[in-house]
């Protein structure tokens, strides 16, 4: 995922973004100001693993921070939701699902690709920094939906499957500038390292499918 | 040692099975410290230094216009960031000072500048003792971050547009934890820093001691390693990116009074 490409890539990335959302201020604009200021350019350094590569922005990472906040036109949601979705690699032997265990771990864990990261070790998927999984886990976030009995809830029809690795693939295929990370497109998990992670989903045994506890 | 140690056992308590005891549990240990602070020594060491000669030139800080006029201290932090016609720039707090040491001092700052923050179990940095002793002189001091010089405002701007940026493997910008109001990841609290109510909580508390590493750390090093958190290559010390968006966080936040060095997870 970290393909090298030059620092002079970024840069019509980066006036474009600057356009773009000089139109979008208002009252107390700075556009009367000129000025070759350049923030992103000139901020950071590159540090462990984290190259000055990943300022670079691509398509939906700019058209999702020019639209933060508010509604994205209809016309970009539908550019973004079809290419991400036509991008998506589906298992090469048909089967979805590793094993769980291995799942929980990636779900646990919060490091990978950080710049003080070691880059031998797999990267984690983090997931319960912002989802509730196994009734048991009180650790959980709140940024995204609650995934507690997932598979139980759901079933293991081909369509939801489809579905899920979808939006662990690249959860932009639904939903246009989602906060969630394109855990597929972006290389952060393997393929195996997904499939573990929907055997955590989705089999009976995994404790997202457990009953909640008492309290 | 024995606020090491208390400190690491109410770490371990803090995961005791409750969903709100790591934030209990600090509550009250904030509590318990009353108006004291563990940051209290550090704010010494920081007021020792701005007073005692370096550099080739061999003079002291106390000259340096930190934007309320020359050896102002008295509420200087609540008013920057800000524009300083000698450097004919904004600056933060921190990159003031560095400013003060180069030009007042003649103080090489290239290791400063390099490592401006403590490792954990070392000593604290310069920048650090003296952040926290000048932040400690405004307390209750109404920020008052200025919008007034044309730079002022692009700094705002250019904070408020950078707080949207989204790059990296994981596509994360300050938005995606930070856009918010009442969410966490996992047990951890997270303020909404693109409105008010949060942008005051979090700006009148940096500098901060952080308890769970055992040091003040300030609002720069809170930009940095929420860089190194969102992927993000090493954010320079001092940068605009770093100084835009510590403005934008402060402007938000003006009317509040300051209450730093606060004590933090």
């Amino acid at each position: 995922m970290n393909a090298q490409r030059t620092i002079l890539f970024i840069l019509p990335a980066l006036s474009l973004l600057l356009v773009s959302c000089s139109f979008t201020n208002t009252g107390k604009s700075t556009d009367a100001i000129a000025t070759d200021r350049d923030p992103v350019a000139t901020s950071f350094r590159p540090l462990g693993q984290a190259s000055l590569e990943r300022l670079s922005q691509d398509e939906v990472q700019r058209i999702c921070s020019k639209y933060e906040g508010l509604e994205v036109p209809a016309e970009l949601v539908a550019k973004i939701t079809a290419s991400s979705a036509q991008a998506v690699v589906f298992p090469m032997d048909g089967n979805y699902f590793g094993d769980w265990k291995a799942g929980k771990v990636i779900a646990e864990t919060g490091t990978g690709l950080q710049s003080n990261d070691d880059p031998s070790v797999a990267n984690g998927g983090n997931c319960y920094a912002c989802h509730q999984l196994a009734p048991d886990e009180i650790a959980f976030g709140t940024l995204g939906l609650p995934l507690v009995n997932y598979g139980k809830l759901r079933g293991t029809s081909e369509p939801i499957l489809k579905y899920t690795w979808t939006r662990l693939w690249d959860s932009h295929s639904y939903n246009a500038c989602s906060h969630m990370p394109r855990f597929g497109a972006k290389g952060i998990l393997s393929e195996q390292q997904l499939k573990d992670v929907m055997a955590f989903l989705f089999d009976p045994q995994s404790p997202v499918n457990k009953e909640v506890a008492a309290p | 040692m024995f606020t090491r140690s208390f400190l690491a056992t109410l770490l371990v308590l803090g995961h005791v099975p409750m969903v709100h005891a790591e934030e209990d549990i600090f509550a009250e240990y904030r509590a318990m410290f009353g108006d004291d602070s563990p940051a209290i020594l550090v704010e010494m060491d920081g007021e020792a230094l701005w007073s005692t000669p370096a550099g080739t030139k061999g003079v002291t800080l106390e000259s340096c216009d930190l934007g309320l006029g020359p050896g102002v201290v008295d509420g200087a932090y609540a008013q920057l960031p800000r524009y300083f016609s000698d450097a004919d720039k904004v600056m933060d707090l921190e990159t003031r000072l560095l400013w003060c040491m180069e030009t007042i001092q003649g103080l090489d700052t290239i290791d400063l500048r390099d490592k401006p923050f403590s490792e954990q179990g070392t000593q604290q940095t310069a920048l650090e003792q003296l952040s926290a002793f000048i932040a400690a002189r405004s307390k209750g001091v109404a920020i008052n971050v200025p919008q007034s010089h044309p730079k002022e405002i692009e700094s705002f701007e250019s904070g408020k547009r950078l707080f949207n940026f989204r790059a990296g493997p994981h596509d994360f910008s300050c938005a995606t934890c930070h856009s918010q109001e009442g969410k966490r990841i996992r047990l951890q609290s997270l303020l909404q820093l693109n409105a008010p109510a949060g942008a005051r909580e979090s700006f009148s508390t940096w500098p901060a001691y952080r308890i769970s590493q055992g040091a003040v750390r300030t609002i720069e090093w809170r930009m940095a390693d929420c860089a190194r958190q969102q992927r993000l290559p090493g954010l320079i010390f001092g940068s605009d990116f770093a100084v835009d968006l510590i403005t934008y966080l402060g402007v938000q936040a003006n009317g509040e009074p300051m209450n730093a060095p606060g004590l933090k997870r």
